[in-house]
């Protein structure tokens, strides 16, 4: 048995000349909940497509459980359970209907695949609806039958393309819920891209994407870690001149980011006092706190955004 | 193999059921071209002989085998269409990453939807005994053959646009350069004998020509002379058979470029 579940090496994509994934190497362990992090464009949807075999990367070597999937697709494809982001069941059938097609796919068949099905519905709390006609479901309904659709062949690997679009925050703490139950009572490993920090939070390990290459890997803690101390971030009606006034007052180089300051700083709080006291007309507001996943990916991805052009592949 | 049939069986029938569920499907794939027989045949009617054909062949009666091409046509039009949209953002995409082959999903939705294309142009077969066309069963059931046979050839070119293109916007003009002129140029509307020369050869190159003519021939199976001047029947299916099977091998194919990874 192989040591990872997901073993990508130097995976490229080139969408015609433009580069969507710059290499990345990665493995994903067996039963983690393992988060794609970035924001739109950072080739984290290019990825999840050449995970669910949609895509074929233009160089580089995926293996799934073993199985490469350049030689064995349909092996990979047997051990997938995919929700993606855009619904991939049918409204004008029921959802009984939907599972019972999508275990056909998988060549359950009969009493078996009508048990499954059923068995799955109940879990999730369908059993009821399971004659309606999907499009007559509420949102949050029709986004767990995708759940349901994709578990229904219990596969081993489960992944999912933004899985919280559109559920209210009370039903993307159950969902999160019952993947973390999912992966404790059958020991799926699960994989999903997320834009939401929040989301990435909630993960074993998160993978920060940004512009095609991956940034960094590690437990949100981990990546936390990473970040310089407490995060101090000023706004201010002039934030180019007040990076200069903290430049010389205090020998630090604040980070310009989207018209706010950021420092990072051992004793964040009492570093805001001084700060406040020094400079109690140029700022306008100050917010401090300990890091968060978001000033981890601000300080790991930002650097490279705003730091020198030549450096942009030049990170760990 | 024994593995694809329950696939494709399930998207035969996902076919049928979603078809039945929308009503407004209906007229558009039947309707429509039952709408421009009505219109174009009744108002052309008066002022044209179609040529080489019988002197009791007015153009009603000469432009209703060319109808059912029509709606056949359509129901491939909007088959390619809903491809289209399912693959790139819909129900196909789980389809896709299932361990499926390829050429199995182009065989479920061409199957599926020559039996709605099918379905539909037996429908209109009720009108052909008011136009003096004397329907025998032997006739209705040749006839729904060949109309079997041209379904599944233009659901499966629609089929080859569909997995080629990944989106609709640019389908209007697929279908007025390409699926159109392809019904135009094949006797459905006009005959071949009289047409300027070009034209001629156009529609002896085109292979729903002998779609059409075999429609023709089978639904006058008792009086071939009615038929007018067309390719012979044997030939016309041999064509259509031919037609059917390399657009089908098309799409199989289409589908299967389509895939990231080879199945």
């Amino acid at each position: 048995m192989p040591d990872s579940a997901i073993q990508l090496e130097r995976v490229c994509h080139q969408y015609g000349t433009r580069t969507a994934l710059a290499g990345v190497t990665l493995s994903v362990r067996w039963g983690e909940i393992f988060a794609l992090l970035g924001p739109n464009g950072s080739g984290k949807t290019t990825l999840f497509r050449i995970l669910s075999t949609l895509l074929q990367p233009t160089s580089g070597r995926v293996s799934i459980f073993g199985h490469s999937l350049g030689q064995a697709p349909d092996a990979v494809r047997r051990h997938l359970g995919v929700v993606f982001q855009r619904p991939s069941v049918d409204g004008k059938l029921t959802v009984q209907e939907n599972l019972l097609h999508h275990g056909y796919l998988y060549g359950m068949r009969g009493h078996a695949l009508r048990e499954r099905a059923a068995a799955v519905l109940a879990r999730l709390g369908l059993a009821e609806r399971a004659r309606d006609r999907l499009e007559t479901l509420s949102g949050g309904l029709q986004r767990r039958t995708e759940l349901a659709k994709a578990l229904l062949h219990r596969p081993p690997l489960l992944l999912l393309d933004e899985p919280s679009t559109g559920l209210d925050p009370g039903a993307r703490r159950d969902f999160f819920q019952y993947l973390r139950q999912l992966r404790e009572e059958e020991g799926t490993t699960i994989v999903l891209t997320t834009h939401h920090m929040e989301e990435a939070e909630r993960c074993d390990r998160v993978a920060i994407l940004h512009r095609g290459s991956l940034v960094s890997v590690g437990t949100p803690a981990e990546l936390k870690a990473r970040v310089g101390g407490d995060v101090v971030v000023l706004h201010a009606t002039d934030p180019q001149r007040l990076r200069d006034l903290v430049r010389q007052r205090f020998g630090t180089e604040p980070a310009l980011v989207n018209g706010t300051l950021r420092l990072e700083r051992p004793r964040g709080h009492e570093f805001v006092r001084e700060i406040a006291e020094a400079f109690p007309n140029e700022i306008t507001l100050v917010t401090y706190g300990k890091p968060t996943l978001e000033d981890a990916f601000i300080r790991l991805t930002g650097h490279k955004f705003w730091g020198e052009p030549g450096n942009e592949r030049a990170e760990p | 193999m024994r593995g694809t049939v329950l696939p494709i069986c399930s998207l035969w029938r996902r076919e049928i059921v979603r078809f039945v569920r929308q009503r407004s499907r209906l007229s558009g794939a039947l309707a429509q071209p039952l709408a421009f027989w009505l219109l174009l045949g009744g108002g052309l009617n008066a002022s044209f002989r179609p040529a080489g054909m019988p002197a009791s062949t007015n153009y009603v009666t000469y432009f209703f085998p060319g109808t059912i091409a029509l709606v056949l046509l359509f129901t491939a039009i909007f088959a390619t269409i809903s491809t289209v949209e399912d693959r790139r953002e819909g129900f196909l995409q789980g389809v896709l990453v299932a361990p499926v082959p390829r050429w199995a999903i182009a065989l479920g939705q061409a199957a599926g939807g020559t039996t709605l294309a099918v379905v539909q142009g037996m429908a209109c077969l009720a009108i052909a005994p008011f136009l003096g066309i004397p329907l025998s069963a032997p006739a209705v059931a040749a006839t729904g053959a060949v109309m079997t046979l041209v379904a599944l050839a233009l659901t499966s070119l629609g089929l080859v646009i569909a997995w080629r293109m990944d989106s609709t916007q640019g389908f209007h003009a697929i279908m007025n350069v390409i699926l159109l002129p392809i019904w135009f140029l094949s006797g459905a509307f006009f005959p071949a004998t009289g047409a300027p020369a070009p034209l001629r050869w156009l529609m002896t190159l085109n292979p729903l020509t002998y779609g059409v003519a075999a429609l023709r021939r089978c639904l006058y199976l008792g009086a071939p002379a009615a038929a007018g001047n067309l390719p012979a029947l044997g030939k016309s299916v041999a064509v259509t058979i031919a037609f059917a099977l390399a657009a089908f091998g098309a799409a199989a194919h289409s589908a299967n470029r389509k895939n990231p990874v080879s199945a």
